[in-house]
């Protein structure tokens, strides 16, 4: 087991999703448990789904000094930029500590396909057609190279795109540059839009439901998709000792299939086992779980096998019917949920179920419930059998 | 480098057509051989069950025989081995078939084809053919991404005391994405790194503000790949340095104000 770390301060955080731009509106929907999915008018075809799609992304303008950056997904991010003050809060960060001193780490499983995607039905003889040849943005690097220059960022700069736990694993990366001392401060976070990529082809692994999701219902049948995108400021907890905490993360492997579950959890539960180890704490210590919660069978029967491991008075949810699943946004997104729920103590409710399975029941929240939340646990678990999980503390709690 | 920390480099693979092994590669890098045109033109991953290796895709099959000939040569379980997979444009082929059928048939994606799609799909493939559970991750950062995915193995071998595996992979590109990316090469290198082992050469390695250095002239069969993609002139001037079993010191591009800068020692 890997052994305990010294807790980092969440300076900022926001997030921006079908629930709207940044925490006060996200918080707003939590509360009333209303949900941002609606019927798809995205794709390029008739899909029969619900999507998280953000609104007005389409009418968002860069900079013109960061136009050559132009596609959706850095529309997005621009976007979430704006909010809650996290450009003000990075541009401290960068002068304070200077540009070198200060990490970006960001996931996304598809960055800027969708323009690549756009290239291709309008190819010209071949070629993709010239406001699109911008060979920068048809990569998977495209988020982050550009968040970089929006931000004058300068220290070490990388991409984790492990599919649906890119985003968690940003903050355990992160974590670690500040840990060897090779960063102050780290801007983490995740953004993935809609694009035809995602919504046919988990249409093709019959993974999508046609109803808004319905994680941990027995008649759950599939995931809905959006897109978010959602970052974090991580300094010394020395520097913010009111900030609530990242305490403690976990990474691991199922080594089962490339895209179902291991039966038993197995990597899910490591995952857990080693969060828990380096946050030094007990499955009873942690008040609330933002679940992965998908909604499809496979990966909410497994993962209501894993609420056993805690006590009866921890609650737990999954906001997947809030926003839908954000796919390489989705650790970010709910760590930032997760931390709304330490910062207003409020459950966000697990939206979208009637008839919770048996197994799971005890634990679920179905409304927004009022309480004390002091340390609470996120899981992400990805493609690939790729798994993290996240926890968080209240400032001064751990 | 006084804030320098220190790992071995314990096992080494490569693959590329004409030097499919890191014996092969050495003797290029020092000029004491050429490519072998008889050489197999696909790598054999023959640590894929037979089944899986038919379904991966090209990038998967030269990430697995890359991290394989590295854990061998290291003589390490790569069960337990953390893992760090790293490439500049993911799985090329994929992409271009992907947005190819989305612009005719939406509807007739193959999922086999999506899931491949993924760029930890080397990890994915990886973990499961040698029932590793540890973390696993896919590090990009478009023409730093050697130097990064090298970063996050080193950050994660120091942080948490262990020895990682590192592979940095990239595939020839296909149809019209090609105009935008160029590669026109498969080459993929692993490294076994450890904090703790005795055996093998040092890197001693730290964060420096500024320009990278210029890479070293490279031998001629390698220029190709070397300008191929600047992920591969990086893999290659630092195995150069390995290989050449001397001293040597190299600085990679790592983010727009930092290079990553090596000591390398036999």
């Amino acid at each position: 087991m890997p052994s305990r770390i010294e807790p980092l301060a969440i300076t900022r955080y926001s997030a921006t999703s079908a629930l709207g731009r940044g925490l006060a509106e996200h918080l707003d929907a939590l509360r009333a448990g209303r949900s941002g999915l609606r019927i798809n008018d995205f794709s390029c075809a008739q899909l029969d789904c619900r999507i998280g799609r953000v609104a007005g992304v389409e009418s968002v303008a860069l900079p013109a000094s960061l136009n050559h950056w132009e596609c959706r997904n850095n529309r997005l991010a621009w976007l979430g930029l704006q909010q809650d003050g996290l450009l003000d809060a990075v541009a401290r960060s960068v002068a304070a500590y200077g540009a070198t001193r200060v990490a970006l780490v960001l996931g996304t499983s598809t960055a800027s396909i969708s323009t690549t995607e756009d290239a291709y039905r309008r190819l010209d003889h071949g070629h993709f057609p010239s406001d699109l040849s911008r060979p920068e943005i048809h990569t998977p690097h495209s988020l982050a190279a550009f968040v970089a220059d929006a931000t004058g960022i300068a220290g070490p700069t990388l991409t984790l795109s492990t599919a649906c736990s890119s985003s968690a694993k940003v903050f355990a990366s992160a974590e670690r540059l500040l840990r060897l001392d090779l960063a102050d401060a780290a801007l983490v976070g995740g953004v993935d839009t809609l694009c035809d990529s995602v919504l046919f082809g988990f249409n093709a692994l019959e993974l999508v439901s046609k109803q808004a999701c319905r994680p941990f219902d027995i008649h759950r049948d599939g995931i809905s998709i959006g897109e978010a995108a959602a970052f974090a400021l991580l300094e010394r907890a020395a520097e913010a000792p009111r900030a609530p905490r990242l305490v403690g993360h976990g990474e691991s492997s199922d080594a089962h299939h490339m895209s179902t579950p291991h039966p038993e959890g197995r990597g899910a539960l490591a995952a857990l086992d080693a969060a828990l180890a380096t946050a030094g704490i007990a499955p009873d210590a942690i008040d609330y779980v933002n679940l992965h919660g998908t909604a499809t069978p496979r990966n909410d029967e497994v993962e209501a096998r894993l609420l056993t491991r805690f006590p009866s008075h921890t609650c737990a949810s999954s906001t997947k019917g809030f926003t839908g699943h954000t796919l390489g946004a989705a650790g970010a997104l709910e760590a930032v949920f997760t931390l709304l729920a330490i910062e207003h103590g409020v459950a966000p409710p697990n939206l979208g179920c009637n008839e919770p399975m048996q197994e799971a029941a005890p634990w679920l929240a179905l409304h927004p419930e009022t309480r004390d939340i002091d340390i609470a646990l996120s899981n992400s678990f990805g493609f690939g059998g790729n798994n993290a999980c996240l926890v968080f503390a209240r400032g001064g709690a751990a | 480098m006084s804030d320098a920390r220190t790992v071995a480099v314990t096992g080494i693979g490569a693959w590329l057509q004409g030097a499919p092994d890191w014996p092969a590669l050495r003797g290029v890098l020092r000029g004491e051989r050429g490519l072998d045109d008889a050489a197999p033109s696909k790598p054999a991953a023959a640590a894929l069950p037979a089944a899986e290796r038919r379904r991966a895709p090209e990038g998967v099959r030269l990430a697995v025989e890359v991290a394989a000939q590295a854990c061998a040569a290291a003589a390490c379980d790569p069960a337990t081995l953390p893992c760090v997979f790293a490439s500049t444009y993911g799985e090329l082929a994929i992409t271009d078939y992907v947005c190819a059928t989305l612009a005719h048939a939406p509807l007739e994606l193959s999922p086999t084809q999506f899931h491949n799609s993924v760029l930890n799909a080397p990890a994915g493939y990886w973990t499961i053919a040698t029932g590793c559970t540890a973390a696993s991750s896919a590090v990009t950062a478009h023409h730093r991404s050697f130097a990064a995915g090298l970063l996050e193995a080193l950050a994660l071998a120091h942080a948490e005391h262990t020895p990682v595996l590192f592979a940095c992979c990239d595939v020839a590109s296909s149809g019209p994405l090609a105009t935008m990316t160029r590669t026109t090469l498969a080459f993929g290198t692993a490294l076994v790194l450890s904090p703790l082992a005795s055996n093998g050469a040092r890197v001693h390695w730290s964060l420096r503000e500024g320009r990278a250095s210029t890479l070293p002239p490279i031998a001629l069969a390698l220029r190709v790949v070397a300008s191929d993609n600047p992920a591969n002139a990086h893999a290659l001037a630092l195995l150069s340095a390995l290989a050449a079993d001397a001293h040597a010191t190299l600085a990679l591009p790592l983010s727009t104000g930092l290079s990553l800068a090596m000591e390398i020692a036999p």
